[in-house]
């Protein structure tokens, strides 16, 4: 037998709501209408807190914590929107412009893309830290997709997505820090790769422009999300 | 070898036994720990990558040289000692020289932080280090050699 869910009631923004004790507290907010920005969580795919920009802040816990994973507690009290929360966030927003090559104008993602977006709803006009300019690679030897890692912010959908949805996990992460950058099986070329099953789910679930279909221009690309919520409730086991 | 059952926990140890046995991990050497542990390529090449411990190219022949990067030993030069011995040496971390005699690692923190700035030469942990002192070492070895 399993275990009744409780529900738990808290505040947000002073707000008060209920929820049900397995749920975060990114979750219970979007069902309230309250906005709280993210980049790496996506409906469908477990929760990462990569990208922290779902900071929040929690009454008697000194940090910001991610609200993509953390479970709401009773009696918890949540600001969504202090100066701080929001300093911190454009903080994360702007350190993610600086470390790869987003350049919006000559993008297939362009007015489509999630971290365009973000920066547009921050009113971010310009990054305060210095631009790093790193050299990457972009690898079209896949005979339908590219990756171009100039436009990775390493939110790791597509990991998630080709290990969780499609299970051939031919996506990871190599290296740590800064070097850190998403792989095909052992660093090998995605054209070469054995495991990959070329389903493109990877391709749709990317924030950015940084996997793309072939033939794609300017603003061209389109991501098509709707398998994800599809797939994960015709796959949920019905009691 | 392998004899913790197979499980995808065994990865670090396997690599860990691999690096010791072969001196560094091969590509035919992922290829295999990630079909007998049954773990997807990527996941094993993502760890294999992420710790500086182990080395995907061959060490070099005789000499290695590892130069501590964490914190303590940055405050105390680390960082000079190791541009000066890679303008010298014409190599990066984690690489060799072209005859294969140096190979220059570096590590993030050697737990001995009183002796910073430290370097591990030939598995000898020398404490206050300079560049020019390096370099020397560098020199007697390989004069030593031929």
């Amino acid at each position: 037998m399993t275990l009744p869910i409780r529900v738990r009631t808290l505040k947000i923004d002073d707000r008060d709501v209920s929820a049900r004790e397995d749920e975060t507290i990114l979750e219970v907010a979007r069902e309230n209408g309250i906005d709280i920005p993210s980049l790496c969580y996506l409906e469908g795919l477990s929760a990462v807190g990569g990208c922290r920009l779902c900071l929040v802040d929690v009454r008697g816990v000194p940090r910001p914590v991610p609200a993509c994973v953390t479970r709401v507690e009773e009696g918890m009290q949540i600001t969504t929107n202090s100066e701080r929360i929001v300093k911190y966030r454009r903080m994360n927003l702007e350190l993610l412009f600086t470390e790869g090559n987003h350049i919006c104008a000559v993008c297939v993602s362009n007015g489509r893309c999630e971290l365009q977006g973000l920066a547009q709803s921050f009113g971010m006009t310009h990054v305060h830290f210095p631009y790093l300019y790193p050299q990457l690679k972009v690898d079209a030897s896949h005979e339908r997709y590219v990756i171009d890692h100039n436009r990775c912010v390493l939110c790791m959908r597509c990991v998630r997505v080709c290990d969780e949805i499609e299970g051939a996990h031919t996506w990871d992460v190599m290296g740590r820090g800064i070097e850190a950058q998403v792989i095909t099986d052992l660093n090998q070329p995605w054209g070469t790769s054995d495991t990959c099953t070329s389903c493109g789910k990877c391709v749709h679930v990317c924030p950015t422009g940084a996997l793309f279909e072939k033939g794609k221009s300017v603003a061209e690309m389109l991501k098509k999300r709707q398998f994800l919520p599809y797939l994960k409730l015709m796959r949920e086991e019905h009691v | 070898m392998r004899r913790m059952g197979y499980g995808h926990h065994a990865l670090i140890e396997t690599l860990h036994s691999i690096q010791e046995s072969f001196g560094y991990l091969d590509e035919d050497a992922l290829r295999y720990v990630a079909t007998t542990l049954r773990l997807p390529l990527s996941r094993v090449y993502g760890v294999a990558t992420f710790y500086q411990f182990f080395r995907l190219k061959p060490k070099g022949e005789h000499h290695t040289c590892v130069i501590c990067v964490g914190t303590a030993c940055h405050l105390k030069g680390a960082t000079t000692i190791l541009e000066q011995l890679e303008q010298r040496l014409g190599i990066k971390p984690g690489g060799a020289t072209a005859d294969g005699k140096v190979s220059l690692l570096t590590a993030r923190c050697l737990a001995s932080c009183g002796l910073a700035p430290a370097v591990v030469l030939d598995g000898k942990v020398m404490g206050k280090f300079t560049a020019d002192a390096a370099i020397a070492w560098i020199q007697k070895w390989v004069a030593h050699d031929t």
